[in-house]
């Protein structure tokens, strides 16, 4: 009986802890208006949100492209086919890797950073301090936080699949010796803009809301103390992860099913 | 002031990259580039057996890309496959009596429509058809019909 | 002073308020009234729910009962632009400051002018380094708040809170935790802000010698009750034992220093339990 009551309780708390989020998605969207009079308080965030986590983003670019470089060359070249090699390093970073690993890191660098810093913010009253001084919290700190988590992520997508595709060329054509114009030109007359690059951006966009309201929820929900503070913050990194790999999951399946 | 002025570069910086690397995707990695400039016409050829033809698959004449399919549907009335394909505008004189057939590239490769010699005046143009056309090879017909004749083969000689 | 003439001046009036957190009842059927341009304290041990108490003045809080009526607005019943536009006229200081850590002294407090007005900069710069002044910290504008002692950091909070000239201030623990030199500036300036500005202000404290060195007039509550008021010298002649002990500071009293168990030696004796 008592694991049922436990379950019973768990479920209740999971079902208002998303209605709580939900509510407060729905006030950090209808903040929207101020960032457009405001756009200093965007750009600020697009500094330690986007700027902060380009670095960690293109070095793991890099390395994943150099790896799939080598690892598809050595699959392919059993086949005879190393020539496709540009085709399977673009085709697994721009369906899954580029949104994927880039979000995956989003959340531990910037998702993690963002609980804490609002975490804190309640911990020390700052959050309440402002509304007692008229200032709305989620309109002046949270909204701005999560528009600029929205919009970075694309552009960090962008960035790591763009210097994934250059660093398996690297490799492949550098290192291994697959002719450069066949990496190119194999790549081009596969990958379709539509079905994987577009689909790709709109996975980047996806996670890029999915990370950004969950950490900014995490760190609105923390119970203001620094264990509190510290447990949002892993719930953050968690249940980030969870969200990612469960939608892209979703997402794959719809977009890539048909054909 | 001077703090937020780096900040602000910084930013631009990083959203120009980020654009620039999505751009970098969709012109150098995708195809992108190679269809969307192309204008061309549709012309249309049946097939008794469209094999592993998809859509955009390529269609070449002699090696060389000339277009891509378009579109492929089944006539119920003479259980044809009816392929719709764009060429493009520039080779618009390819003789009407050309043949299509449909050729794999290499052993387990993409399906593709080569286009063969063709004598006439007249050139293909917007909604003509194909009239000469050879179907797809389907691999396990060829091997099942090539072990009927061998065994056959086999049978005669023990007679 | 009768009850009717308190009410009438008053700024802030409380009448019949309740409010519980869970199952613990934090006030039980509390009136109390601030009184326009006076010092009013609320006394009473930690964990009364002083802090509580300010919340549910300024908005942040629903009572369960009663109603709130501040400047003859009932708080409750406003809406949530009214209630803001009410909040930027009531400053409140924060028992840890508040400041917010990611902005220098001068931006923070040129922060709610900058939120609320659409003055120009150098206007804004003029008031900051007023408000600066007025606490003795302009020459520590430029400092982040991870620079500043506790002390100064409450003035910091407290130049903040005047910066858009409010009516009322609230004070939440200004004293606690601070030497007493700081102790001592703080009572100073809360006394000259409410002489020279004419704020009307209410300090919520446990800290008995300093608040009732300034107050005009005294709340003590415990238990959710309201168990004493009157100015301070009414305050320390009170004939409630519970009072006198809160004032005096004595260790035994209404207030027993043991927290409720069962008898000691019956306790030691039941063995064989963990607690």
């Amino acid at each position: 009986m008592d694991f049922f009551q436990h379950l019973g309780k768990e479920t209740r708390g999971g079902f208002t802890k998303l209605g709580r989020g939900t509510f407060f998605l729905f006030y950090t969207l209808k903040g929207l208006f101020s960032i457009v009079v405001r756009p200093r308080l965007l750009l600020n965030q697009m500094y330690s949100v986007g700027v902060l986590s380009c670095l960690i983003i293109a070095i793991s670019g890099l390395f994943v492209g150099m790896v799939l470089g080598l690892q598809g060359y050595y699959i392919l070249s059993d086949f005879g086919a190393e020539e496709t090699l540009g085709l399977m390093v673009a085709a697994s970073l721009v369906r899954e890797l580029g949104p994927v690993v880039s979000a995956l890191l989003f959340a531990g660098r910037a998702g993690s950073a963002l609980t804490a810093e609002i975490g804190l913010m309640k911990a020390t009253e700052q959050l309440s301090g402002m509304e007692m001084m008229a200032v709305d919290p989620i309109k002046r700190i949270i909204t701005p936080r999560f528009v600029a988590g929205f919009l970075s992520m694309p552009l960090l997508v962008g960035l790591f699949s763009a210097i994934g595709v250059l660093g398996g060329q690297m490799v492949g054509s550098g290192m291994l010796g697959v002719d450069e114009g066949a990496y190119w030109s194999q790549m081009q007359a596969n990958i379709d803009f539509y079905d994987d690059i577009v689909n790709g951006f709109i996975k980047s966009l996806v996670f890029g809301f999915i990370v950004s309201w969950i950490a900014l929820f995490e760190g609105y929900d923390t119970v203001p103390t620094s264990e509190g503070v510290s447990r949002a913050t892993t719930r953050t990194v968690v249940n980030s992860a969870f969200s990612i790999l469960g939608l892209d999951f979703i997402l794959t399946a719809l977009m890539f099913g048909d054909d | 002031m001077s703090q937020s002025n780096t900040q602000d570069t910084l930013v631009g910086l990083f959203v120009a990259a980020g654009i620039a690397g999505l751009f970098f995707l969709a012109l150098q990695v995708s195809n992108l580039s190679s269809f969307t400039e192309q204008a061309g016409f549709t012309v249309t050829a049946r097939f008794e057996n469209s094999g592993g033809l998809k859509v955009k698959s390529l269609v070449s004449a002699a090696g060389v890309k000339v277009g891509q399919v378009s579109k492929i549907t089944f006539d119920p009335k003479t259980f044809d496959s009816v392929v719709e394909m764009r060429i493009f505008s520039q080779y618009d004189n390819i003789p009407s009596d050309v043949s299509a057939s449909i050729y794999t590239a290499g052993l387990l490769g993409e399906q593709y429509i080569g286009l063969g010699k063709g004598s006439s005046d007249e050139y293909l143009k917007q909604n003509s058809e194909i009239e000469f056309t050879n179907s797809a090879i389907i691999l396990e017909k060829a091997i099942s019909q090539f072990l009927f004749k061998s065994a056959e083969e086999k049978a005669e000689e023990k007679k | 002073m009768g009850d009717s003439t308190r009410s009438h001046n008053s700024l802030v009036a409380i009448r019949g308020l309740s409010f519980a957190r869970g199952d613990k009842k934090i006030f039980q059927d509390v009136s109390l009234y601030i009184e326009r341009g006076k010092i009013t304290a609320i006394m009473g041990p930690s964990g009364t729910g002083k802090t509580t108490l300010l919340k549910i003045i300024g908005g942040q809080l629903a009572p369960a009962k009663g109603s709130v009526m501040v400047d003859g607005k009932n708080v409750q019943r406003l809406r949530r632009a009214e209630l803001f536009n009410l909040r930027k006229r009531i400053g409140m200081l924060f028992q840890s400051g508040a400041l917010l850590t990611d902005m220098s002294v001068y931006d923070n407090v040129a922060f709610p002018l900058r939120e609320h007005t659409r003055l120009p900069e150098s206007m804004i710069r003029s008031l900051v380094l007023m408000k600066l002044q007025a606490v003795g910290l302009r020459g520590a504008r430029s400092l982040m708040p991870n620079e500043l002692s506790g002390g100064m950091a409450r003035r910091v909070a407290l130049a903040r809170a005047i910066a858009l000239d409010p009516m009322m201030i609230m004070y939440d623990e200004p004293f606690t935790g601070q030497d007493p030199i700081s102790k001592g500036v703080l009572v100073h300036l809360i006394k000259s802000l409410n002489v020279t500005l004419g704020l009307t202000t209410i300090i919520v404290s446990h800290d008995v010698v300093e608040t009732a060195h300034i107050a005009d007039y005294i709340y003590v509550i415990s238990d959710g009750k309201i168990i004493g008021e009157g100015t301070p010298e009414e305050i320390k002649h009170s004939t409630s034992p519970w009072v006198q002990q809160f004032m005096e500071g004595s260790a035994d009293g209404p207030v027993h220093f043991h927290y409720p168990a069962k008898e000691f030696q019956n306790d030691l004796l039941a063995t064989g339990k963990r607690y």
